[in-house]
């Protein structure tokens, strides 16, 4: 009787593999490796940040105050969660593109050109999460201080105080989205190596040239870096 | 104590943030190529980089993508040169003025890849003959589908055999990916392919040189595929480096350029052969 590999054995050999490699570029400081780790990381840091600086202030405006078209705001930014980032990045790369509106900003191929495609992506984000953790924070407590005699900004520091576990939850879900994105990484980026090739077009390469275990190592390498984030936030919040 | 942890933490967690990218020099001299993925999969560009940047200290970057957008972005002057293998697209992409010089400098082939069996019976015959027998036996037919060069080529060896693309038939795939990824998908469905052979030797190398798939035809001089370096014309892209492109397409059409691309080899096997004129 022949006796046959079974498929999933197959499968598991390039997943080892691929485990096995990961511990190795990071151990041996590959630095092919560690260049798009900074990448991923710098794209990451410039488009939370910009995102957070805008996304925050409209955020809490969205939940906070009561305005006409209000609903119709939310549905919008509701709307824009489900932005597909091959179209933001067709779209950066439309205005990028030397012979684009903004061509002659030079951004095209540029880490800062796929910050911009990101902070688009995690934009609504950032606007939709917050405006939910405001308008979910107790209602009770604010009738609570108005009875108590609290003033206009006391009742706003309140809610802020209030919404700020919504807030955290907003900005890690709005990072683990840009650090994963893969499409406007590709379009606006061009995954040139040693510049801007971010952790995702290049587990898109190796999965082009048939290198399974390249691939899923340098998974793991995100995903390592994405536990290290949330460990650092959970350590921050635990001392509350 | 408490403020310490979080000093610490927060430090911990820009410096992350902040991991300083690559340093961009603005003195360095760069020349930005697109190109298609079979010569960034190969390896073969790593290779070239490394010895035209020795030699010349310009630092060539690129973008790997399928031939058409390739042409696209030296049309968009994104690029100052670019390297693409689909002979009518270029000579479009010359006559519209898009580009100053186009030199030939290295071709390999096509190949149509099958499956061990066989199913469709093509082994040994001509493109013409192969195309029609699986058209006839309705054998699964794996395409590029993604304007590339190799799928240009696969929609003009249609054309010459005198056969209709068979664009909409249930037996003809068109994965929209590249040729590794391609291959792959003819090997899981067991279909034929048409494939360069660079490709498919580092395919084969992969596999640990016992493929699924195996070359059926291969050797019809219409299987030839040429690979052009093509500068950008400075009239249209002013801001193109046409003086750094004019020196790679020099270098890799030269005697240095062409004995790189003669010792690329994986497993004993020449993946491209240097023809400049």
């Amino acid at each position: 009787m022949a006796f046959r590999k079974p498929v999933s054995a197959i499968r598991m050999d390039f997943l080892i593999e691929g485990f096995i490699k990961a511990i190795g570029l990071l151990a041996n400081g590959d630095p092919e490796t560690f260049s798009a780790i900074s990448a991923t990381m710098t794209v990451s840091a410039y488009s939370l940040l910009a995102t957070l600086a805008m996304g925050l202030p409209l955020g809490f405006c969205l939940g906070y105050f009561e305005f006409r078209f209000k609903n119709q705001v939310r549905v919008a930014v509701d709307t824009l969660l489900a932005l597909p980032t091959v179209f933001i990045g067709l779209l950066v790369y439309a205005l990028f593109t030397s012979r684009g509106p903004l061509g002659h900003w030079g951004l095209l191929f540029t880490l800062p050109g796929i910050a911009v495609g990101l902070t688009i992506l995690a934009l609504p984000i950032v606007i939709a999460l917050c405006a939910t953790a405001v308008e979910g924070s107790d209602r009770g407590l604010r009738v609570a201080l108005i009875s108590l005699g609290a003033s206009r900004r006391q009742l706003f520091l309140s809610t802020l105080w209030e919404a700020r576990h919504g807030v955290v939850a907003a900005a890690l879900m709005a990072y683990g989205r840009v650090m994963t994105e893969v499409g406007i990484a590709m379009m606006v980026g061009g995954n040139i190596k040693w510049r801007t090739r971010t952790i995702t077009t290049a587990i898109a390469l190796e999965t082009n040239k048939g290198e399974f275990a390249m691939g899923i190592a340098l998974g793991l390498v995100l995903l390592g870096i994405a536990f290290g984030v949330n460990f650092a936030v959970s350590f921050l919040r635990k001392r509350h | 104590m408490k403020a310490d942890r979080w000093r610490m933490a927060i430090a911990g967690f820009l410096s992350l943030l902040f991991a300083p990218a690559a340093p961009l020099d603005a003195q360095e001299k760069v020349l930005l190529m697109a190109t298609t993925t079979s010569t960034e999969e190969t390896g073969l560009l790593d290779v070239i980089a490394e010895r035209f940047k020795k030699e010349t200290g310009i630092d060539l970057r690129w973008t790997a993508t399928g031939t058409g957008k390739a042409l696209k972005l030296g049309e968009d002057c994104n690029v100052d040169v670019v390297m693409v293998h689909a002979p009518p697209a270029e000579k479009k992409f010359m006559e519209a003025g898009f580009g100053l010089n186009r030199k030939e400098f290295m071709y390999n082939d096509f190949v149509i890849l099958g499956p061990a069996a066989d199913p469709a019976g093509v082994r040994g015959q001509s493109v013409k003959e192969a195309l029609a027998a699986i058209q006839t036996k309705k054998a699964t037919f794996v395409s590029r589908g993604d304007k590339s060069g190799t799928h240009m080529m696969e929609l003009g060896l249609w054309k010459n055999s005198g056969l209709p693309v068979p664009e909409k038939e249930a037996w003809y795939v068109q994965t929209g990916q590249g040729m590794m990824a391609t291959i792959a998908v003819a090997a899981e469905k067991q279909g034929y392919a048409l494939a360069d052979r660079g490709t498919f030797i580092k395919y084969e190398n992969i596999l640990k040189g016992d493929p699924p798939l195996k070359i059926v035809v291969q050797g019809d001089p219409g299987l030839l595929n040429q690979y052009s370096v093509i500068t950008v014309n400075p009239a249209k892209c002013p801001r193109a480096n046409s003086e750094l492109a004019t020196r790679f397409s020099d270098w890799i059409a030269g005697p240095r350029g062409q004995a790189v691309i003669k010792d690329f080899t994986m497993m004993g096997k020449p993946l491209f052969t240097p023809n400049a004129k």
